[in-house]
This record gives structure tokens, sequence and C-alpha cells, in this order.
């Protein structure tokens, strides 16, 4: 599903900050990305996100090499992904409906369609009957499953979550982590970026570390 | 943001009390209803497609609204730029109109001498009326002339104070139109010249022609001005839709996290340029209409001095479309030049 093929990334300013990252996520399968902060996982997700170009090697999402895409195919390229984000980066002077319908109007599906799509998610998430609410008048873990929900409503093959849990407490984090195994279970790959070593641990799946740029288990 | 889904979002609300009833009901219709649109499924694109077109064009409306104080300083700002234009531009069909009118007549205006009586004047004028190269002759008494004078100059007690009437007797004379040779013309003027009991035979075409090239040097003059204008319009009109992206930076980056194309987020701040430029061309059309109106009388007035041939020329229909047509164009393309720049280099970090 994502491949990740002898990458390097260099900043001409602050040097190699990745090097030789070779990875395969498998359809439905769950990872988290850990190591201390400047270890280089922003830099692996923003690679993803097709935010910056790697120096050397390949990328691969579902087959397509997302180092050698034209500027003109990004946007189609990151319908493919769910990003979720430590700050949510939700749209505040928008509902949570209008939220988490973005990437379906973006995909320029029909209304009724994306009323019917919107209420689904946010039913599975659990925000059901908020959705008329702003961001604002939503605590923080309600606000990271409008994020999740985002995420998730067009059903992407892959949803990559950037320390989705940094601002909850440990059992809001529980809750969030357990809505990602059931993307898992309907086939999606997660990929978690994350330093909670003791949720890593209790969740026991697939850990990417990385140190110094460099990936020392897989 | 408003601008890219506002309607999509009323749409579902109204769709979500419809539906509350059937949704716990009768659930199979739900099922029936989305086999059968499989079939329909290019059907459903397109009109996803006019749902988005017309969101984006309507809510972009609505932002508009959304932040009354800056559209309405940018539109007057717009509007008096537009009417400075279309002014010019009235001003020309006007003068336009002024030179189609004379540009015919090959009159010549005998100015006699100040001693000449009316009398003399009036055996004067059946001479030149034997003459068979002229057409007309008409003789304009020393009263006539004053009494005119007093009517239109507007220093009629001023006149009435003067002793004497220190106007000349005028003959006018129209050659026939055979006489279409400048030369022969000329021979004739120098003719009428030679006269004892003329004081100056002046040919009206020449003040046709000197008119003719004042208008040709106002013409350019203002194309020159209207196509500076035009720039400022787009300048303008592109400076606002830079703020209001910049205003709306964070939202533009969301949008590229998830996806959207430039195309798809440009579309509403263009549809703002469009109704920006759209709104500016009403006004500036209302404005040199009042502005018209204003001037329609001393205009009709100046007119009557002349003999009343001329009247003030407003927007036709046709002016009017064009008007707001070039305006929203420029207000569009003004806003379509800088998103296709900014756009570009606004990326997430």
């Amino acid at each position: 599903m994502l491949k990740f093929d002898n990458v390097s990334k260099r900043y001409p300013e602050s040097g190699e900050v990745l090097r030789d990252i070779s990875f395969h996520l498998r359809h439905g399968e769950i990872a988290f990305l850990t190591g201390h902060s400047g270890a280089g996982k922003s830099t692996l997700l923003k690679l993803i996100a097709v935010m910056e170009r790697c120096t050397r090697g390949q990328i691969f999402l579902d087959g397509e090499n997302l180092s050698a895409a034209k500027e003109s195919q990004i946007p189609f390229l990151r319908r493919k992904m769910g990003f979720i984000y430590q700050d949510y980066k939700l749209l505040q002077d928008r509902t949570v409906f209008d939220n988490v319908a973005l990437p379906l109007v973006i995909a320029g599906i029909r209304h009724q369609e994306i009323v019917r799509k919107v209420r689904a998610v946010l039913d599975k998430v659990g925000l059901s009957g908020k959705e008329r609410k702003f961001p604002i008048a939503l605590s923080g873990g309600e606000q990271q499953r409008v994020g999740i929900a985002r995420a998730f409503v067009n059903k992407p093959p892959i949803i990559i979550a950037d320390e989705p849990t940094g601002n909850l407490d440990p059992e809001l984090a529980t809750e969030i982590m357990r809505l990602f195994v059931s993307f898992q279970q309907v086939g999606v790959t997660v990929l978690i970026a994350s330093h909670d070593i003791s949720l890593i641990e209790k969740m026991n799946h697939r850990v990417l570390k990385l140190a110094n740029g460099q990936l020392v288990s897989a | 943001m408003v601008n890219w889904f506002r309607l999509n979002t009323m749409k579902g609300f109204k769709k979500r009390k419809q539906t509350k009833e059937v949704r716990y009901v009768k659930t199979p219709s739900q099922v029936t209803r989305q086999t059968r649109r499989v079939g329909g499924d290019l059907l459903d694109k397109l009109c996803a497609h006019c749902d988005g077109q017309g969101q984006a064009l309507f809510s972009s409306l609505g932002r508009l609204v959304d932040s009354p104080f800056n559209s309405i300083m940018t539109i007057m700002v717009l509007a008096i730029t537009i009417s400075l234009a279309s002014g010019f531009y009235l001003l020309l069909n006007n003068l336009h109109q002024l030179t189609a009118n004379i540009e015919t007549s090959a009159q010549i205006s005998l100015f006699l001498k100040d001693e000449i009586t009316d009398a003399h004047a009036n055996k004067l004028a059946s001479t030149i009326r034997k003459n068979p190269a002229i057409q007309q002759v008409t003789l304009i008494s020393k009263d006539q002339a004053l009494a005119e004078f007093k009517t239109y100059s507007g220093f009629g007690s001023a006149i009435t104070a003067l002793k004497t009437n220190p106007l000349p007797v005028v003959i006018q004379v129209l050659p026939k139109n055979t006489l279409e040779d400048k030369k022969e013309l000329e021979n004739l003027r120098q003719e009428f010249q030679r006269l004892v009991e003329v004081d100056l035979a002046q040919m009206d075409m020449q003040w046709v022609e000197r008119l003719q090239s004042i208008v040709a040097v106002a013409e350019r003059g203002a194309c020159l001005l209207n196509t500076l204008l035009g720039f400022a319009v787009l300048f303008i009109a592109g400076n606002t839709i830079r703020q209001e992206l910049h205003n709306r930076h964070e939202e533009v980056i969301i949008a590229k996290l998830v996806g959207a194309t430039n195309g798809f987020i440009q579309k509403p701040f263009l549809y703002a340029g469009l109704w920006m430029g759209m709104f500016a061309g009403l006004l500036a059309w209302f404005i040199v209409s009042v502005m018209m109106l204003l001037l329609r009388q001393p205009v009709e007035a100046l007119s009557g001095l002349y003999g009343g041939g001329f009247h003030l020329l407003f927007f036709s229909v046709a002016d009017f479309f064009k008007l707001i047509g070039i305006s929203s164009a420029l207000g569009g393309l003004g806003s379509w030049a800088v998103l296709s720049y900014q756009l570009q280099y606004t990326r997430p970090e």
C-alpha cells in the first residue's frame, strides 16, 4: 500500500534529515511511527503528503510513484490519503458538518450523497447530533474526532495521523486508537506518528522507529 | 470558506428535515434509490459539477455581503474609475454627433462691415441669390443678431445698457451641393471677401475641419486614458482578491491538504471578482446617468444657441450591457491574474 524505497531527504540548511528509509505497509495494516523529536517523523509524513519531495529514492502509494508526481496530480493523490493532525486543522467558522463534508465537496460529490456519507461517518466517530455545532463549542477529544471523520469520510485507502493523541488525556487517547483499529478492520491502512510509548506498547502493533533520520526498527 | 459549500450545507439541512421521517420509516426505499444510482453515475457527476458552479457563484455573492464595509469600499473605487472611463466614452459619442451633424455643411458666413445698414445688406443678399452656384441665402439683421445674443448669452442686461448695437449684419450663404470641391469653395469665399461690403468671409467648413481634428485628438486621448483606467480596475480588483486570499490563507491550506485543486479553490474568489466588477459597473452606470441628467439642461440651452441640432446622448441599452460586461470581465480578469499567481505559491508547510 505504502512503500518507501531507499528514501533520503536533504535540506540545504539542516543537511540529511532522512537517510535510506525503506519499509512497506500492506493493505489494512496499522503501524506506529515513533522516535524522539527531530528524528525526522514530520519530514517523513510531509513526503507522504507530497508537501516535500525526497532527494533520493522513491515512494509508492497504491502503486503510484509519489516522488515522480506532477504538480497537477498532487491534489488527486492527496484524496487517496486521510490526514489527521495534532492541532486538528479544522475550519473554525464552519460547522462540524461542513468540516467533515469538505473532502466530498472537493471531490464533486452530489449533496444528497454528501449528507448521507457525512452523517454515517459522524455516527461512526460518535458525534451524531453535533453536526450543526462549531468546532469551538466542542471539547478537544470531540474536535479530534471531527478531524478523524473528515479524514475517513471519503474512504481513503490510507489514513495518516500525526500525533493524534498529543493533546488528549489517556482515556480519550485509547478511544481514538480504538477508532483507528476499527478503520483497519474495514481494510484501511493506518500510519500513526506518535511518541506516546506507553500507548504504543499497549496497542501491540508494528512500530517503525526513527533515530537520527534512519529507520532503526521496522 | 463560506463560499466553497454554503449552498451545499443549506441544501443539506433542508434535506435532513425531509429524510428524517423517511429514515426511520422506510429504509428499503433508500436501498432501491441507491441501486438505481449506479446507472445515473454520469448524470450525477454532471449535476454535482453544476451544483459546484452554482454554489461558488452564489456563495461568493454571500461573502461579499458578509464583509459589507470592505466590499462597498472596493466597489466604490471601482465604480468611480469605471464612471470616468464610461464618461469619456459618452463624451466622445456626443462629440461625434456634433461633427456628424455639420459635416456636410459648406456654408459661408459673410460678416458685413459695421457701417452697412440692413437695407444695404438686403440688396447685397438678393444679388448673391442670383449667383447660380448658390443654393440659399439667409440674412441675419443687426437687430435679429442682438435679440438672439440677448436670449442665449446671459448678458441681456449688459447689452441693453449699450447705446449702439455692436453686432454686424451677417449673410449666411449655402453653396449648391455640386460645389463639392474645396478649391472651388475657396474661390467662392475669396470672391465674397473681395466685396467692399464684406468685412470677413468665413467658411464654416474650416471650423468643421478644426472641430474634427480636435475631436480626433480627444478621441485618442480618451482611448489612452480609458486603457489606463482599465488597468486600474484590473489592479484594484486583483488587490482586493489578494487581500481576501490572504485573510483566508488557513482555509486555503486546509483545502489543499484535503486534495482541492487550484481550480476549485480559486472559483469562489474568481466569482467574487466578477460580482465586484458587475456591481461597480451598475453603480458607474448610475453615477454617469445622474451626471448626464444634471448636464442635460445647460447642454440643451447651449445647443439652442447653435440652432438646437444637438441633443445629449445617454447610454443605449447596448452600451449598458457593454458597460456591465466589460466591468465584470475586468473584475474577473484581475482576480484571475492574481489567483493563478498566488495560489501556485500558497503551499502547506
